[in-house]
């Protein structure tokens, strides 16, 4: 059964607040199908998906938590805050080959790798992450439909998890999204102690719920989700101010706040490569003799490299400039063309960045009203 | 510290008055355009760099156990004269930017401050309770002391040079200096064959991302165009693949050689947590056997890689 993922969403407008299963009904038109998954039962779902299915889940890996494909339930890790890296990488490789070539006697032979492979599950992600994938929806479908992309995701059924105790550093409410929103998933469960609440929005999900794995909910269970939900909500830190930051933004664009801003900056890729939604990349070619292959990695607004010319001229030549683009992308370019801010407030940024340079401060300092 | 390590935050401590004083006298007596030091950051147990150039931001500025980042990295190019808070290996990088004539002595004052050792936020995140943690953000007499030792970073572990080896201004009282740097670890490492130091580097080296943190992070990493930068020609792929990333960290291990001043800042900056200093520590405990040179510790050393001596050991050279 082939089933389409809605990819362009209307997002809410405000600072998220919406009732639970309320804001979802808007995103996707369907109404929202709650069932009960006992964490007993886990292992077995994730043993059935895992037989069928390449899953990948948080676990850990080195000394940190990072979205991989499990061979078996035992490693996943639920009880976690978020990964260090963004799911991103599972659609959206570091490195990807869009074609291998070969030269041989005067001929060359193209080899151009197709189809997802197996079907995917993207499970126990966060909201914030699983949101930041209707970003990367719309860049790599619209206009021009990207294959790699959208072979694997139309193959890939996102189970979300809800934060229910976010991080100081998360911001996901003042960005749209909520920490018990089902934006981008097809299920999304809601820890309930001994037991989940199994939201799907889709039919991808609903398919998903057909599991034996899951039980009829009851009103009890729903009551004590929609208390948990205001509850994580409540915890969060107050909403950044963003009144008409898109349009502040433009007329700032050549402000000299910009250089205090970005003055601490060290020019390194840590924002952007661990960004649920940067999405930028660099084509090269990688060959040995007469074959080869072109692939695709990431590549960061944040290195001098992304828009040095072959004159040896570089538009953006200081960290200001490229800080800015990053700043001017996401809160401003991405919500004109794509509807949608290039932000989740997933917090990773906050976190990881070397010199602790916090969006939400850019975004308060930047926003209309405030002082300058 | 020893047994036990105060988390404290208390924000008027001593040194932070101190060197709130010695910034606005700077700024006053316009003896400095700029004063670079740490200051609260917006997550709890974090500090970060700040640039204060009017008097009444002194009162921004900050010192205790989280000031954790190596200033001297941006001192580089800068137009305006400086002055910086510099701890032990802080200081070690501005010697080493003068001697590569990267920074005019003139330009840079360097407010130094004795250093007890920075604390590592992930191995006390795991230990302090999180609710009570979040006080730090709102109450600046959050204090909680915590049990054990080992809460530093391992660099300051085996730091032999906590005080300031260059300094215009002093603020504090100067630390016990130890003998010398331990080298425990690189011994163990030494010591592992070949193909398990391979295994391990390339397990290591597999988690990189290729962020450039640690290069951008470093205060000796400061080549206007870095080699995995160039494209004409290009020398390495830019993907993650395996020899790829490990030839940019050989390579970057190398360019440090004898310049490395072992402030962990690459570490630190390191999202995925690959274990950098390995390479940068085997080479520094190989410049100090065969130079006996610590990089950073006089501006009248020469750098050993920069100069020759016809007594220099050749054995790397007849006995391969």
């Amino acid at each position: 059964m082939m089933i389409k993922i809605p990819l362009t969403p209307t997002l809410s407008p405000g600072f998220g607040g919406e009732g639970w299963g309320e804001g979802v009904k808007r995103w996707c038109g369907l109404p929202s199908i709650f069932k009960i998954l006992k964490k007993d039962r886990l292992p077995g779902l994730l043993e059935r998906l895992v037989r069928e299915k390449q899953v990948f889940a948080p676990m850990i890996k080195g000394e940190v938590i990072l979205i991989r494909e499990i061979d078996s339930p035992s490693q996943v890790i639920l009880e976690y805050r978020n990964a260090k890296e963004s799911p991103k990488s599972v659609l959206f490789p570091q490195r990807e080959t869009l074609f291998r070539y070969r030269a041989e006697k005067g001929k060359t032979e193209v080899d151009v790798p197709t189809g997802a492979g197996k079907a995917r599950v993207l499970f126990g992600i966060r909201p914030c992450d699983a949101r930041g994938l209707l970003l990367l929806d719309k860049v790599f479908s619209g206009g021009c439909s990207d294959p790699y992309y959208m072979d694997k995701r139309n193959s890939t059924v996102v189970v979300s998890l809800a934060c229910a105790d976010p991080n100081p550093s998360c911001f996901c409410l003042s960005m749209g999204g909520g920490p018990c929103s089902a934006e981008g998933s097809d299920l999304l469960l809601l820890d309930l102690e001994d037991r989940y609440i199994a939201e799907a929005v889709t039919e991808k999900g609903a398919a998903l719920l057909e599991d034996q794995a899951f039980e009829a909910s009851d009103e009890k269970s729903l009551c004590l989700g929609e208390k948990t939900r205001k509850q994580a909500e409540a915890s969060m830190q107050p909403a950044a101010k963003k009144e008409n930051l898109e349009e502040e933004l433009e007329r700032l664009f050549n402000d000299p706040v910009w250089k205090d801003l970005a003055e601490s900056c060290l020019g390194c890729g840590i924002c952007t490569y661990l960004c649920p939604t940067c999405h930028c990349f660099d084509l090269c070619d990688e060959s040995s003799g007469q074959a080869g292959e072109r692939i695709r990695v990431w590549d960061s607004c944040q290195f001098p490299l992304f828009t040095q010319q072959a004159s040896g001229f570089n538009p953006r030549p200081t960290a200001k400039e490229r800080f800015r683009q990053r700043i001017m992308h996401k809160l401003s370019y991405l919500p004109k063309t794509q509807s949608m801010t290039g932000c989740v407030g997933c917090g990773r940024c906050v976190t990881e960045c070397p010199v602790n340079l916090d969006i939400r401060e850019v975004i308060v300092s930047l926003s209309k009203g405030n002082e300058r | 510290m020893r047994g036990s390590t105060r988390v404290k935050q208390k924000m008027e401590n001593f040194t932070t008055k101190e060197i709130r004083d010695v910034a606005r006298k700077l700024l006053r007596e316009k003896r400095v355009e700029v004063v670079i030091g740490f200051e609260r950051g917006s997550l709890p147990l974090r500090r970060r760099p700040c640039f204060v150039r009017r008097e009444e931001d002194a009162d921004r500025l900050v010192w205790d156990g989280w000031c954790d980042n190596n200033l001297a990295t941006y001192l580089p190019k800068r137009k305006e004269k400086a002055a910086i808070v510099a701890k032990g290996c802080d200081s070690r990088a501005v010697v080493e930017l003068i001697k590569e004539k990267q920074v005019p002595r003139d330009q840079v004052l360097v407010i130094g401050v004795p250093c007890r050792g920075m604390l590592d936020r992930a191995q006390v995140e795991a230990s302090v309770d999180r609710a009570r943690m979040a006080q730090e953000g709102e109450c600046p007499d959050f204090e909680e002391t915590l049990r054990g030792k080992g809460f530093v970073h391992d660099c300051c572990k085996t730091c032999a040079h906590p005080n300031p080896v260059l300094y215009d201004v002093l603020v504090g009282e100067l630390c016990p200096e130890k003998t010398q740097d331990a080298f425990a670890d690189i011994e163990a490492f030494s010591a592992m064959k070949p193909e398990e130091r391979w295994a391990y580097l390339s397990k290591e080296v597999e988690k990189c991302i290729r962020c450039y943190g640690c290069r951008n992070a470093c205060p000796l990493c400061y080549c206007p165009e870095c080699f995995v930068d160039a494209s004409l020609p290009q020398w390495i792929g830019k993907s993650v693949d395996a020899s790829d990333a490990m030839i940019f960290h050989l390579m970057r291990a190398y360019h440090l050689a004898g310049r490395c001043v072992a402030c962990g800042a690459c570490e630190r900056a390191c999202p995925v947590g690959v274990d950098i200093g390995k390479l940068n520590r085997m080479l520094l405990k190989e410049v100090k056997d065969l130079f006996g040179y610590e990089a950073g510790l006089g501006l009248d050393e020469k750098s050993p890689l920069a100069t020759f001596r016809l007594d220099d050991p050749e054995s790397f050279i007849v006995n391969p």
